[in-house]
């Protein structure tokens, strides 16, 4: 038998979890993908020395498992004085997770763009700068869009892994309910409809913003 | 008075001399036709005019100012001299209006409704006022092309180096770009194409530049030069494109 009823009394575990998934979600989200947008387009303009720390970057997050790297800023970290909360040690964590993958994607934006293009900004009087934020970046990240949006997904998906390090998210609260009531299979299954839920919530919005920022293609 | 001057030019790509030693001399209202093969040299030769390109030796200026490739000497540069390119090189995501007034504003610190102002001027100039608000996927080759030299002509440049402009147009739109730089020529502005359009460098061009193996092999008169040529590198030139 199963019993969804026996959650109910939970409902202000798991709404609490949910608010913390999002705003994590949220602010991870936005300093990975700005973090990844320098690192890119470092990689891609960049001197030889900063290309290299870079790419060093990237591999390091990209070759590693990512439950390591958060162990390592939480619990390693204070050996070094650096101590984080569980909260602090999670954006971080998630940020510089994102921002590695964002890089290299980024970049292959950024890679799309023409010479010509460039040139043409150069021969009017742009500024390098000036180039990059007005010329470069919005027909770059047309291209890549799909691709960010999706990594962007998993990577709100995989900061299921932050409730190892007690940081009170949606699995923290599904983990706590179980424990509880022992209801494992109601409570993973509602845990597994929120993130399921989430995932298309966050689509809807980045595709929104999409929408807006490329509006020029769809304009007949 | 030379508005472009270049003095025994070089240029290198790695071991390849593709500049051998170029002297130009450019006055103000000439409208200056590069010919010649491809790889002769003559798209480099405009590069290094407004910087895009590093020569070795020698020395280039532009209205009493020397050429470099420093950034801050490009953009210095880009307030006297325009460029238009083969492929066009609008920017997509703007509209016409936009990439028109984009460095008017941000270049030149002018008010929108002074860029806007400019910028349906140069569109009127070039027979496409009514474009402003059009995103440039949604116009033809020729017309793009048309935005492009209207865009360049909103920096108010000196001089307007015209890199094969019409080379990557349908042959019927050849005609309507041709027509408006005809009319820029009228006006007195300075022009330097690299150019397969002989007729153009006859009719319009003031002076001709014949490029081989990256030096400049005859120069002169347009029309002159284009009936009487006097080497036979020349003549064989003008024989297989005409």
């Amino acid at each position: 038998m199963l019993y969804f009823s026996d959650l109910l009394q939970y409902s202000d575990t798991f709404l609490s979890g949910l608010r913390t998934t999002v705003e994590l979600t949220v602010l991870t989200t936005i300093l990975g993908v700005a973090l990844g947008t320098t690192c890119a387009a470092i990689r891609q303009y960049g001197n030889t020395v900063s290309q290299r720390v870079v790419a060093s970057y990237v591999e390091l997050i990209r070759n590693t498992p990512f439950i390591v790297q958060l162990f390592f800023i939480f619990f390693g970290l204070p050996a070094i004085g650096m101590k984080l909360s569980p909260w602090e040690a999670s954006i971080i964590a998630l940020t510089i997770n994102l921002g590695a993958y964002s890089t290299e994607i980024i970049r292959a934006g950024l890679g799309s763009i023409s010479k010509g293009q460039v040139e043409a900004a150069k021969v009017l009087g742009l500024t390098f700068r000036q180039t990059l934020f007005r010329i470069i970046f919005i027909p770059a990240f047309e291209k890549i869009y799909p691709a960010l949006v999706s990594q962007c997904i998993i990577v709100m998906l995989g900061s299921a892994v932050i409730s190892q390090i007690s940081v009170a998210d949606l699995t923290y609260a599904a983990n706590l309910v179980q424990s509880r009531n022992f209801r494992a299979f109601e409570s993973y299954l509602v845990t597994a409809l929120l993130y399921l839920g989430l995932s298309i919530i966050l689509r809807f919005v980045l595709d929104a913003i999409g929408k807006r920022l490329f509006a020029y293609r769809a304009i007949k | 008075m030379s508005l472009v001057n270049l003095h025994q030019v070089h240029k290198y790509y790695g071991d390849l001399h593709v500049l051998k030693g170029i002297d130009l001399d450019i006055k103000a209202g000439e409208v200056v036709s590069i010919i010649g093969k491809s790889g002769s040299g003559k798209s480099t030769l405009l590069r290094c005019i407004n910087g895009l390109e590093e020569y070795q030796q020698g020395g280039i200026t532009v209205d009493g100012n020397e050429v470099t490739t420093e950034d801050i000497q490009v953009r210095r540069l880009a307030l006297s001299v325009g460029m238009i390119f083969q492929n066009f090189n609008l920017f997509p995501h703007m509209t016409v209006g936009e990439n028109i007034m984009l460095a008017p504003t941000i270049v030149l610190k002018k008010s929108k409704a002074e860029a806007e102002e400019i910028a349906r001027a140069m569109l009127l100039k070039v027979g496409l006022e009514e474009k402003f608000d059009s995103y440039p996927e949604k116009l033809s080759g020729g017309q793009q092309q048309r935005v492009a030299i209207a865009r360049a002509l909103a920096m108010s440049p000196k001089v307007l180096l015209c890199d094969e402009i019409t080379s990557a147009l349908d042959p019927e739109l050849v005609g309507e770009v041709l027509k408006v730089l005809e009319q820029l020529a009228k006006e007195g502005m300075t022009l330097v194409l690299v150019t397969h359009e002989m007729n153009f460098a006859r009719d319009v061009g003031s002076k001709v530049v014949f490029m081989h193996q990256g030096k400049v092999w005859e120069e002169g008169d347009s029309k002159t030069l284009l009936s009487d040529p006097q080497t036979d590198e020349l003549k064989q030139f003008i024989g297989a494109v005409l």
